[in-house]
Formats: structure tokens, sequence, C-alpha cells
């Protein structure tokens, strides 16, 4: 593997921790685990997800702390 | 690590931490360097983490690296999945680190920094992280069941209504002490309120982007967020310096209190991914990125700490916030020591991430030990201001008069130098019209930073510390300001779950109507005491801050009963002091001070003494200090007793959770009810788990 290949490969873990870390919705995660284990559903669409997640996340206490 | 060498290493770090809480608490006279507080705190929490979470883990709940955790077992690729340690660690640290720990701390060096510092690092290392750790881990094996589910299973229907009831209580209360915080950094500052008010459209920029131009795209769309966020400062500036917009932007207290109530209205009712999600992600990163700043700043400076170790207000007649040492610097500092918040998040996302039981150890100590980190960093910030500094930017207009040459003489008459010419000087370097009764904490955190930041970089002349100051109110009123859009939307979600056994329509959570009115009912509750608190002659956090602090220990209560119910249970009752202790001791100081606020016959400390000394005023023909008219004056009064109520309504849940809890107790003890865990039965972890 080249330098910049590294690099690259790098700079891509480093955005998926910061995206983990500050909770992202990972839609692509979501995907990969329906073709992996249900590859029967059909999944959500990328802004239906994304929507649903973030309803959930700010509407019950614990999301956010004082 | 061999084993000779491992215990010679404990030893120095057990040496040296013991030795600098020593050189902290002999100090007398001179000034103190920070080193020694970050020695102290740094050691004492590798020692705890290193043994006493270590006895928690295995001894106490007897984690298992091969048992499934939920994530593992109901991973569904979206709510439960499982995640590598250190980015739960990051997620949950993220998500627990808020203002809290930032302003108790600066509030309570009114005590000196040592009563503060000892309650952080003894506090955390037997109660703030213990909490957060037994509800992690009682929640992970419940597959990550929230605190009131698991009030309500392990100890009955009323401690689980109780819990519900209080949680929601706790937000009220929360939110509007926050929101006073905010305004009184803002209130005839053009400069700050500008950038503030820059963030909004920001992040609704931000919204759109992700939504329609680069969807999915957060670090893209966090990065022009940050660029634009440092631009309105540069922004608020050249508002504060132009004479004909400046007066625009200079806004009164209660001009404010109305602005934020209606941002929170908006928060509540707009869809999250156009306000929400986005401010969320920029303060995520500022938050991180300030707190990471912060301590190199302060390992570059070291700066000695101004505030002596203890000063004379331990007697209680403090301008800061009414009351002794002792209960008040308890409640004064609840984030960064023990905030029952926190059991909140333990047993909401977090649980659902843990890949390994094991992991809670890290996640649930380890991040606790990290925000009480930060509650030091913000007590070293808050010490390096002179005291006679800190004092006039702290103690409320009724008492220090509203002129330079007032408030000097008001410090010096407590035995604190400084001059009317210092504190016209140091507002003028950070470009503020006035520091004087800046109350709330924010601005005197903020004049500490930027007295770090700068001489970090290299002197605090010219312009850099105007700049620092105002980095640093934007950084603190954008941290407020997460917590209290999210608040809102969640509190008005509780609302509405509340009132739908009233009024079914009330309960809906996607009709127009009864979104428009929960959230106008969920602000108009925390806005009456905010509007309350700005009205204040003594400066609202006075009365409001106490009650924060009493609603937090509550919840902090709530969870260490559900830990103590949990590990008996278990069959463990043998180690039940783990979370008994911290209970006592939470008790014991949280019903002292809330009886205190109540009853006390001082009218600066009692809610009911200083309504009666209105009365008694009003009764005698005169006006007391600060209204102006007698029904300003009756309000007053009504506030006062509404305050009362509160404590007391708080003191009474606390009350009712403890006695429900005893008799669980008593009863697994004495055999009459099974000693049986609700813990989901062990399943083995596959030996390779799939994405």
């Amino acid at each position: 593997m080249s330098a910049s290949h590294a690099l690259s490969r790098g700079a891509r873990v480093v955005a998926c921790v910061i995206r983990a870390v500050i909770g992202v919705p990972d839609y692509e995660r979501y995907v990969a685990h329906l073709r992996l284990h249900h590859p029967d559903r059909v999944p959500l669409g990328r802004s239906e997800f994304t929507r649903q997640q973030m309803e959930a996340r700010y509407s019950r206490p614990g999301s956010r702390c004082c | 690590m061999p084993k000779p060498l491992s215990a010679v290493i404990w030893a120095a770090v057990s040496l040296s931490g013991a030795g600098a809480i020593a050189w902290l608490a002999l100090s007398r006279g001179e000034t103190v360097s920070a080193a020694w507080l970050l020695v102290a705190a740094i050691c004492t929490y590798a020692i705890a983490y290193r043994f006493y979470s270590k006895f928690l883990a295995a001894r106490v709940f007897a984690l298992e690296a091969d048992r499934a955790t939920p994530a593992v077992r109901l991973n569904d690729g979206r709510d439960f999945v499982p995640t590598n340690r250190w980015i739960v660690f990051g997620h949950h640290f993220a998500a627990i680190a808020g203002p809290g720990p930032l302003v108790g701390p600066t509030l309570a060096a009114q005590f000196g920094f040592l009563p503060g510092a000892l309650w952080i690092i003894v506090g955390v290392a037997l109660g703030g992280a213990v909490q957060d750790f037994v509800i992690l881990a009682a929640s992970t094996r419940r597959n990550g069941k929230s605190l009131g589910q698991m009030a309500k299973d392990e100890i009955g229907p009323v401690a689980g209504f109780t819990a519900l009831v209080a949680v929601l209580g706790i937000m009220v209360v929360l939110i509007s002490v926050l929101a006073l915080v905010v305004v009184n950094a803002l209130k005839s500052s053009p400069w700050g309120t500008v950038t503030i008010a820059l963030t909004i459209p920001i992040a609704m920029l931000m919204g759109v982007y992700l939504r329609w131009i680069r969807p999915g795209r957060v670090l893209e769309a966090s990065a022009i967020g940050i660029v634009l966020l440092l631009l309105s400062l540069y922004a608020g500036r050249w508002v504060a310096e132009s004479p004909t917009l400046a007066p625009v932007f200079t806004l009164s207290g209660t001009t404010l209190a109305l602005l934020i109530m209606g941002y929170g209205f908006a928060a509540s009712v707009l869809p999250v991914w156009l306000l929400l999600a986005p401010r969320d992600y920029l303060s995520a990163f500022v938050k991180i990125g300030v707190v990471i700043a912060l301590a190199l700043g302060i390992i570059i400076v070291l700066p000695p700490l101004q505030m002596p170790a203890i000063t004379r207000f331990v007697d209680g007649s403090g301008p800061v916030f009414a009351g002794k040492v002792f209960p008040f610097a308890f409640i004064t500092i609840a984030c960064g020591a023990i905030s029952g918040f926190h059991a909140l998040v333990a047993s909401g996302t977090t649980p659902k991430l843990i890949e390994r039981e094991t992991d809670a150890r890290i996640v649930g100590y380890g991040a606790m030990l990290m925000e009480s980190l930060v509650a030091i960093m913000a007590l070293i910030a808050a010490c390096v201001l002179t005291p006679g500094v800190y004092f006039a930017i702290n103690a409320p207009a009724g008492v220090i008069g509203t002129t330079a040459a007032s408030a000097a003489q008001a410090v010096a008459g407590w035995g604190f130098a400084v001059t009317p010419a210092e504190l016209e000087s140091l507002a003028a370097r950070v470009g503020e019209a006035s520091l004087l009764s800046r109350t709330g904490g924010a601005p005197s955190l903020a004049v500490g930073m930027a007295h770090i930041f700068s001489s970090a970089l290299g002197g605090t002349g010219g312009s850099a510390m105007a700049l620092w100051y105002h980095f640093a109110i934007m950084f603190e009123a954008l941290f407020i300001l997460t917590t209290l859009d999210a608040g809102t939307r969640v509190g008005r979600f509780m609302l509405q779950d509340l009132g739908r056994h009233a009024w079914e329509p009330f309960g809906r959570v996607s009709w127009y109507p009864a979104v428009v009115l929960s959230s106008a009912v969920f602000v108009a509750m925390w806005g009456y005491f905010l509007y309350q608190g700005v009205t204040d002659p003594l400066g609202g956090i006075n009365s409001l801050w106490p009650l924060f602090g009493i609603s937090n220990q509550l919840l902090a209560a709530v969870a260490l009963c559900v830990g103590t119910t949990v590990i008996i249970k278990m069959g463990r009752q043998r180690y039940a002091a783990v979370t008994l202790l911290p209970l006592a001791w939470l008790v014991t100081v949280t019903l002292t001070a809330g009886w205190m606020k109540i009853f006390s016959s001082d009218p600066k400390l009692g809610f009911l003494a200083h309504a009666s000394m209105i009365a008694e005023r009003l009764a005698a023909g005169a006006l007391p200090a600060g209204a102006r008219t007698i029904a300003e004056a009756q309000r007053m009064m009504f506030n006062d007793r509404l305050d009362a109520a509160v404590a007391g309504f708080f003191m009474l849940s606390m009350f009712v959770i403890l006695v429900e809890s005893a008799r669980e107790w008593i009863a697994v003890v004495q055999g009459r009810k099974p000693v049986r865990s609700s813990e989901v039965p062990f399943e083995a972890r596959p030996a390779a788990v799939g994405r």
C-alpha cells in the first residue's frame, strides 16, 4: 500500500471516529448490517433513516447533560 | 509489568498525590501554583481508577468480558451497535460534559479553592464516578433500560413515578438557571450578544447544507460552521465598535430572557435537522477543542492561584451565594463531583454501544474522572483572578453598588484589595463596558480563561485578551444553549407523556397543536423562573443555583438508591456500602441545604424568612430594596414562597425514594423477598462478532 493510500485510509478512520463520538447517525453501517443479517429487508432511505435517528436522539432525557 | 516495579510506581503516584494535597491544605498566606492542584487531582484519579474502579468492576459487579452485551445480542445496526470502547468513552464524555462543571466550581470559589477542590476530587472518586459506573453496568445488564424504568422495576412503582416527576422538575430548574447564566453574560454586551445570536443562523445553514447540499457530510459542514463561528467573533467586535449598531444590540436582562425563551420554543417545534442536530455537532467540536486547549494552557502557564485556600466566607456571609461551606459547597458543585443527571446518560445511549461488559469501567468511571478534571480546570481558571476582581464580578449589585468606586470599596471592606481603576481597565481590556455584578460565573470564568490563553500565547496586552474573553463567552453560551434547546425539546416530550393521561390528544407527538401547546407550557415553566431570576435584585443565582444543586443531587440519590437495590438483589449486599456511603452523604447535605433554604431565619439564606422580611417592610409602609412598587414587592414574596415550595418538593421526593428503597432493601435482607437479580441471564459472547 502506498503512503498516500495509507494517509487517506487514516483520514477516513479518523473521520469515522469523530462522527461516532459526536453521535452522527451512521447510514452506511446500518445498510451494511441489514445486508449481512437481514438480506430480505429493504433498508430505509438515507434521509428517512437520519430523520428517525435524530428524532429518537432528541426526544429522551440522557442525550444531553448539564 | 513486573510486580515490584508496578508497586514502586503506584507508591510514587500515591506519595505525589498525598504530598500535593498536603501542600494545598497547609499553604497559608502565600500563593500556590495551579500545578499542585493538577497533581493532587490526577494522582487521586489514577489511584481511584486503578484500584477502586477495578474493585467495583471485578468484585461488586463481577463484570465478565465473555458475556454478551445488549449491543452484541440485539445488534440492529442503529441503536444497539457494538462499538470500540474508546469511541464509547468519547461519546459518553461528550454527552455528560456540559456547562455544569464550569459554573459550579466558579461559584464555589467564594469559599477559597480548597473546599471546592477537595469535594471535586474526593466526591468523584467515591461518589460521582461510582454512580455513573454502577448505573451503566446495571443498565448494560438489563438491555439498556432507562433510570426511570429501573427505579420502577427494582424499587417499585411509587419510586418510578417520583423519579419521573423529579426529572421533569430538574429539567425546569436546570434550564432556567443555565439560561440565567447566559443572560447575565450577555447583558449590556453587544459583542457577546451578536456573536451568540449569529450561532443560530450558522447552525441553520449547516442544517440546510446537510439536508440538501451535501447530505451526510457532517465533518465538512462542521468545518464551515467553525470558521463562521470564528468570523462571528469578529462580527461581534465590529458591531460593538459601531456607534450606530452597538446600542441596538445592547440589551437588557429582561429582553434577553424573552429572546432566549423564544429560542427554546423554536428549538422545540422546529425539525431537529434544522437547528438542534447541527448545533449539537458544532458544540461538541467546540467543547472538546476548548477542554483540550484549556488543559494545555494551564499546563503551559501553570498560573499561581490568587484566591486563598479558604476565605472568610466559609461562615456563610458570602456575596456570591448565601450559606456556610457545609452544606452549600456540596450542592453548589454538583457536576464535577457527583451529578445525578449523568445517570440518565449512563442508562440512555451508552449501554447500547458497550461491546464488552468490562468496558463499563473505562466508560462509566473513567469518563466521569475526565469531567471532574474539567471542573478542576474551571476552578483553576476562576482562582487565577485576584479575589478583589473575582468578587467584583460575582457579587450582585445589591451588595456592591453599581459603580467601580462603590464596588472597590465594598470588596475592600471584605479584606480584598482592588482599585476602581483596576476594575475599569480590566473591563476595557476585555472589551466590555463593565464587569461589575456579572453574576452566574460565566464572565469570571471567561476572564480567567482569557488570562490563561493570552498568557500561554505570550502577553495579555493588546486586543488578544478581548478576543479570548469573547471566545470564552461564546464557548460557554454555545454549551449552555445546546443544553437548553435539547432540554426544552425533551421536556416537551415528557410533559406530553404525562399530560396524555389527562387529555389524550395532548400526548400526540406529531399533532402540531399539541406540539405547540406543550412546548409553550414547558417554556413558560422554565421561563417563569428565568424571569424571576433576571428581575431579582440579588441577582437570581443566589436563589436558583442552590435549587439546581438540590435537584441534581436528588437525582443522584435516586441513582444511588437504584444502584444499592441492584447490588443487594444480586446477593452482594456485603458490598452495598459502595453506593450507600455516598448516598448517606448526599442525603445529609441535600436535606440540610434544602431545610436551610426553606426555614433559615436569616433572610439572605431562607426563602420564607426573606418573604416575611418583605411583608414586614410593606406593613411598615416601606418598600424592600430592589422593589419599585408594592406589586413588585408582592411578586418577590410570591417567588420566595414558590422557591420554598420547589425546594420542599425536591426534599419530599428524596424522602419518598429513600423510604421506598429502604423498605425494599430490608425485605430482601430479612428474606421476605427473594434475592433475585432482574438482569438478563448470562449468554456467552460469540467468538467473532459480525457488524
